[in-house]
C-alpha cells in the first residue's frame, strides 16, 4: 500500500486549509488542515504514518494539467527534446498528461510509431504522454492515414498540426470516418494559399518590417468551413491554436447554432503581440503568427467565456541554429510547458478573467474531456484518481530557458518575470516533480 | 553611428549630414585626376551579397576603393554563402578575418539587423545594401540627394526637403526602397504620396506617414517629383494585376503623364528599368529623368556612409 | 568699447595676442613678402594662386589676395582646399563635416601654391594639405603661409610667411578671430 498526504493545501483555492490523503493513487480523503500531527513520524514504527508527505504551505491544489498539444521531437530531432527531457518539462510544468504532436520522423502516421511513442512515455513515467495520431499520410493531406489503426493502439487525438488539413473533401472524410472511432480530429487551421511565404501577422507590423503578410482570414476561413463540415457530417471538431479575433467569432457562432466544435488558445497568443518582431529574432517566431493587442483581449475573452475551451501549449522545442538566424529561415515554434500556468496565471487569473476552478477548466478538465481522457481533469474527491498539480500562487519567478528541462531553451519570455510556480505535481498518487525538480 | 541598417527613425540632422558629406565629396572629387582619397586606408570593407546586384554591388565597391579600403567582394556563388553555410557563421567568420565593415545584401527581410545583432561585440559596422521588402537605405539616401541638388539648382548645403511633395509609384508592397524612401523622405520633411493597385499596397499602409492614390494622373500636376519602383514579373503570375498592358495604362509613366508634371519635377528609377512598361523609353532618356545622375550619386552616397561609419573615434554601441 | 589692453587677461582667461589692427597689419606685411619673395609682379613670375586651408585659412587667403593686388597690381587667384579626408586623426574624434575644396580657375597645375592657415601647430594638417593638393594636381612649388606659429611642431615642415610667432604652452589654445565667422579681428590665447 503506497500512500501519499499533501498537507495544508486549498483545493481550488477555496475554502480552509485542507489534509489530502492519497492512497495507491486514488484520492482517500480530505480533511482539515490539522498542524499538530507530525507527518514525519517513523512509518516503520507507525503503520499509519504515510509513506511520502507534501507540504503544501497553503498552496492551490488543481487536477493535473492536460496539454492537447506538445511537441516532444521524439522521434526524429531528439537534439532538441526527447519524450525524457519533454516529460520531464511536462511534470515541471504541472502536467499530468500531453499530447504529443505527429509531425515526428517518421511521421506518427501509423500504430509503429504511435506504440512507440506511447511506450517511451510509460518507461520514462513522468507524465502520461499519449501521442497524436497524423490525420493524412506523411502529412501530406492527400490520403487518410490508418486512422482506425491507430485508434485501436490507443490513439485518442489526430492531427496534421503544422500542417492544415486543407482539401475540404479530404478534411469532410476525416470528421466523417473519425466519429465511428470516438476521437476528435484537432485541425491546424491555416489556408495555405493565403498564407504561402507568409512570415508575420498582416497588418501594420509585417508591412513596415517588409515580413510577408499571414493574414487572419486565413485561420477564420479554414475554421468556419470545417465548422460547417463538421455540423453537416455531425462529426466533433477541435481547432488547434486559436490565434485570431476573428476566429472566436467564428467559433462563438458555430457554437451558438451547436456545432460540436472546441478550441484552444496558447499561452504565447494570450500575451505576446506582433510588437514583438521588431528586433527580428526569430525566437517570436511561431505559427500561427503572434498578432495584435486586439487579437489577444479577444483570446483572453473568448477564453474567459468558454467560447475557447482551453489553453494548449503548442510547446515547439527547436535547436539553436534553427532559431539563431535570419528571420524567414527560422522555424517557428515556442517553448510552453514550463511556462504555460505563469502565462495563464499573468493573462486571465491577475486580470480577473478566471479564477482558480477556471483556471482548472482550462488547464485541465477540459483538454481531458475534449480528448476523452477519463481519469485526468477530475473532480478533486476521494475516490477520484489523483492526478493533481499543487501551485504557490504568490510565488514569482524569472524566465531562464536554459533552466528548462527541454533540451531546447527557445522561450519568447526569457528574462519576464511571471507569477505563481508548479510546487508538486502528482501523477496516479506519486509526486513526479516537486520544488522545481523530479523526486529521485 | 556605428550601423546603417535603415532609414526609419533616422534623425534628420544625421541624413542631412550625411547628404552633405556626399555632396562634398562628390564636389572635391569631380574633375580631379586621381580619384582616390586616403580616407580610409588601412580598413577592411567586406561586401556580401546573397541575391544578384550588379549596380549597388559595384557602387559599394567603387565607394570603398575611392577611399582606400582593402575592399572584398563574397557573392553567393563560389563561396560558402552557397554551401550552406548559416548567415550568422559566414558574418562571424569575416568579422574575424578582419572586417571593419560588412556590407550585405540578402534576401531575409531583417537580415542586417540580425548581423549587427551577432556582430556586436566584434567592433564590426553593417551596411544594409538592400534586406528581402525590408529596406535599402543607401538606395534612399542616393535619391535623396539627387532630388536636393535638382531641386535646389545649385549648392544645398544643409537643406532638406521640407515641403517638397514626391509620388512613389508602382510595387510598394514588395519594395525595400519604396519603404527606406517613406521614412526618409517624411524624416526631410518631404509629403510622399504612394501611387499602386491596391493589391500592391501593404496591409497595414494606414499607419505610414503618407497618402495613398490609386490615381496617377490626379497626382502629377502637384508633384515636385515621380519615383518609379521596378514591378517584377513574378508579380504578374502571382495575381498581383492582371497584364503589364493594363499596369502599363494605370501607372506607367509615359509622354503624356510627363506632360502633366510641373516643369520642375524630377523623374527617379532606381533600376534596372522595364521600359515601355513602368517607364516610356523616351521618359528614361529626357533630360527630366535624373537616372543616370542616380547612378553617379550613389558612389558618392556611399562613400559617406562609410566615411560617417568607419572615420571616427570607436563608439561604445 | 574700450580698446582692449593688448597682452591683458580678461575674466575669460583670455588673453589678447593680436588686436584687430595687429591683424590687419600683419596681413599686410605677409602680403609684402609674398610679392617679394615670389616675385609675383616681375614679368618672368610665376603663376602664383593662394589655397586657404577651411576654415579660417580660407577667408585669410583672400585677405592676403586683396592686399596683393592693392600693392602690386597682380590679382592672385585664389581657392580652398579641404583637407579632413587627408587627416590621420579622423579616428581620435566624432565625425568630422567635409569642408570645401574650391580649386581657382585653371588649377594647381605648374602654379606655385601658397598655402595658407591661421595657426601653424603639429604641422599635421599641412602634411594633410601637401597630400590633398597632390591628389588635385602637380605644382610648381608649394609655400605656407601662417598668420600664427606656436610651436610644437611633430612633422618636419616649417613655414615660409609667418605673421607673428607666439610661444605657448602645449596645453594653451591659440585662437584667431575673423569678422568672417566671430565678429571680430584679433588673435586670443586661452
Amino acid at each position: 500500500m503506497n500512500t501519499l498526504v499533501l498537507k495544508g493545501v486549498r483545493p481550488y483555492g477555496e475554502g480552509p486549509l485542507s489534509d489530502v490523503l492519497i492512497r495507491d493513487g486514488v484520492i482517500a480523503g480530505i480533511t482539515s488542515h490539522d498542524p499538530n500531527t507530525d507527518p514525519h513520524t517513523d512509518p516503520h514504527t507507525d503503520p499509519n504514518t504515510p509513506d511520502t508527505v507534501v507540504d503544501g504551505n497553503g498552496a492551490i491544489l488543481l487536477p493535473g494539467f492536460v496539454d492537447l498539444h506538445t511537441h516532444l521531437r521524439e522521434p526524429g530531432r531528439e537534439d532538441t527534446e526527447t519524450i525524457e527531457s519533454g516529460s520531464t518539462a511536462a511534470a515541471l510544468g504541472g502536467y499530468t498528461a500531453v499530447f504529443a504532436m505527429a509531425n515526428t520522423d517518421p511521421v506518427t502516421d501509423n500504430a509503429v510509431v504511435v506504440e512507440h511513442v506511447a511506450r517511451r512515455g510509460r518507461e520514462v513515467g513522468l507524465v502520461d504522454v499519449h501521442p497524436v495520431g497524423a490525420v493524412t499520410v506523411g502529412l501530406r493531406g492527400e490520403q487518410l492515414a490508418e486512422l482506425g489503426t491507430m485508434a485501436r493502439a490507443g490513439v485518442r487525438v489526430f492531427s496534421d498540426d503544422g500542417h492544415c488539413v486543407h482539401d475540404p473533401l479530404i478534411m469532410r472524410r476525416a470528421l466523417e470516418y473519425s466519429k465511428a472511432l470516438d476521437v476528435v480530429v484537432a485541425q491546424h487551421a491555416e489556408e495555405p494559399r493565403l498564407t504561402a511565404g507568409a512570415q508575420a501577422h498582416e497588418g501594420a507590423n509585417a508591412a513596415r518590417l517588409g515580413l510577408q503578410g499571414w493574414p487572419a482570414a486565413a485561420e477564420e476561413a479554414v475554421v468556419a468551413r470545417d465548422c460547417l463540415l463538421a455540423r453537416q457530417v455531425g462529426a466533433r471538431l477541435h481547432v488547434c491554436h486559436v490565434s485570431a479575433a476573428g476566429t472566436a467569432d467564428v467559433l462563438e457562432w458555430a457554437k451558438a447554432r451547436g456545432t460540436a466544435v472546441s478550441a484552444e488558445v496558447t499561452p504565447h497568443h494570450l500575451l505576446l503581440t506582433d510588437d514583438r518582431l521588431a528586433t527580428y529574432d526569430p525566437v517570436n517566431k511561431v505559427n500561427p503568427p503572434l498578432r495584435t493587442a486586439a487579437d489577444v483581449e479577444r483570446l483572453r475573452q473568448a477564453l474567459a467565456d468558454g467560447v475557447v475551451d482551453c489553453v494548449a501549449t503548442d510547446h515547439a522545442p527547436h535547436a539553436p541554429q534553427d532559431k539563431d538566424t535570419e528571420w524567414s529561415a527560422a522555424r517557428p515554434g515556442m517553448l510552453g510547458l514550463q511556462t504555460a500556468l505563469s502565462v495563464v496565471v499573468k493573462t486571465m487569473v491577475e486580470t480577473g478573467l478566471l479564477d482558480w476552478r477556471g483556471v482548472a477548466r482550462v488547464l485541465s478538465e477540459r483538454p481531458a474531456e475534449i480528448a476523452g481522457l477519463p481519469d485526468h481533469g477530475r473532480p478533486i474527491a476521494v475516490g477520484e484518481p489523483a492526478n493533481l498539480t499543487l501551485v504557490d500562487p504568490a510565488a514569482t519567478w524569472v524566465v531562464r530557458g536554459a533552466d528548462f528541462a527541454s533540451i531546447a531553451a527557445n522561450t519568447p519570455f526569457e528574462g519576464m518575470e511571471l507569477p505563481a510556480r508548479v510546487v508538486a505535481t502528482v501523477l496516479r498518487g506519486r509526486v513526479t516533480a516537486a520544488a522545481g525538480r523530479i523526486p529521485a | 553611428m556605428r550601423h546603417l541598417l535603415g532609414t526609419e527613425g533616422i534623425d534628420p540632422a544625421d541624413a542631412v549630414a550625411i547628404l552633405d558629406t556626399a555632396a562634398g565629396l562628390k564636389q572635391s572629387l569631380e574633375g580631379r585626376e586621381v580619384r582616390k582619397l586616403p580616407t580610409l586606408r588601412g580598413r577592411t570593407v567586406i561586401t556580401m551579397f546573397y541575391e544578384n546586384s550588379t549596380r549597388t554591388r559595384v557602387s559599394f565597391e567603387i565607394a570603398g576603393k575611392w577611399m582606400s579600403a582593402d575592399v572584398v567582394n563574397v557573392s553567393s556563388s563560389g563561396s560558402s554563402v552557397s554551401k550552406g553555410e548559416s548567415l550568422r557563421d559566414t558574418a562571424l567568420t569575416l568579422a574575424a578575418a578582419g572586417a571593419d565593415c560588412v556590407v550585405v545584401r540578402h534576401p531575409a527581410s531583417g537580415a542586417a539587423h540580425r548581423l549587427a545583432g551577432w556582430l556586436k561585440d566584434v567592433g564590426t559596422s553593417v551596411v544594409n545594401a538592400g534586406d528581402g521588402m525590408h529596406e535599402h537605405p543607401t538606395q534612399a539616401l542616393l535619391d535623396a540627394a539627387t532630388l536636393r541638388e535638382r531641386l535646389a539648382g545649385g549648392d544645398a548645403t544643409g537643406q532638406d526637403l521640407r515641403d517638397r511633395r514626391i509620388a512613389i509609384v508602382g510595387d510598394v508592397l514588395h519594395s525595400r526602397v519604396a519603404r527606406s524612401n517613406v521614412h526618409l523622405l517624411t524624416a526631410l520633411g518631404a509629403h510622399v504620396t504612394l501611387v499602386a493597385p491596391p493589391t500592391l499596397l501593404p496591409t497595414g499602409v494606414g499607419a505610414w506617414p503618407v497618402t495613398v492614390s490609386h490615381d496617377l494622373d490626379a497626382e502629377l500636376p502637384s508633384q515636385d517629383a515621380v519615383m518609379l519602383l521596378r514591378v517584377q514579373a513574378e508579380r504578374m503570375h502571382g495575381g498581383f494585376f492582371p497584364s503589364a498592358r493594363e499596369y502599363s495604362i494605370a501607372y506607367g509613366l509615359n509622354e503624356r503623364r510627363l506632360g502633366l508634371l510641373p516643369e520642375h519635377a524630377v523623374v527617379l528609377h532606381p533600376g534596372p528599368m522595364l521600359r515601355g512598361m513602368e517607364i516610356a523609353s523616351s521618359v528614361a532618356d529626357s533630360p527630366r529623368a535624373a537616372i543616370t545622375e542616380q547612378v553617379r550619386n550613389g558612389v558618392h552616397v556611399r562613400m559617406a556612409v562609410l566615411y560617417h561609419l568607419l572615420a571616427h573615434e570607436e563608439e561604445n554601441a | 568699447m574700450a580698446p582692449r589692453q593688448r597682452g591683458a587677461t580678461d575674466p575669460a582667461g583670455e588673453r589678447e595676442l593680436l588686436s584687430a589692427g595687429d591683424v590687419a597689419r600683419t596681413v599686410a606685411r605677409m602680403a609684402h613678402q609674398i610679392i617679394e619673395k615670389t616675385a609675383l609682379d616681375a614679368p618672368s613670375a610665376p603663376a602664383v594662386v593662394l589655397m586657404g586651408i577651411p576654415t579660417r585659412g580660407a577667408p585669410l587667403a583672400r585677405r592676403l589676395a586683396d592686399r596683393i593686388r592693392d600693392f602690386s597690381g597682380v590679382a592672385v587667384p585664389t581657392g580652398t582646399l579641404d583637407v579632413t579626408l587627408y587627416r590621420d586623426d579622423l579616428r581620435r574624434g566624432p565625425t568630422r563635416p567635409l569642408e570645401t575644396t574650391k580649386l581657382p580657375a585653371g588649377g594647381v597645375d605648374d602654379r606655385l601654391v601658397v598655402l595658407v592657415d591661421d595657426v601653424l601647430f603639429s604641422g599635421r594638417t599641412i602634411r594633410a594639405a601637401l597630400d590633398a593638393l597632390r591628389d588635385h594636381g602637380r605644382p610648381r612649388a608649394v609655400q605656407l603661409a601662417v598668420l600664427v606659429d606656436r610651436g610644437h611642431r611633430e612633422l618636419p615642415i616649417r613655414a615660409d610667411y609667418v605673421g607673428k610667432n607666439v610661444p605657448t604652452a602645449r596645453s594653451e589654445e591659440v585662437h584667431v578671430l575673423l569678422e568672417e565667422f566671430d565678429q571680430r579681428d584679433g588673435v586670443v590665447l586661452r
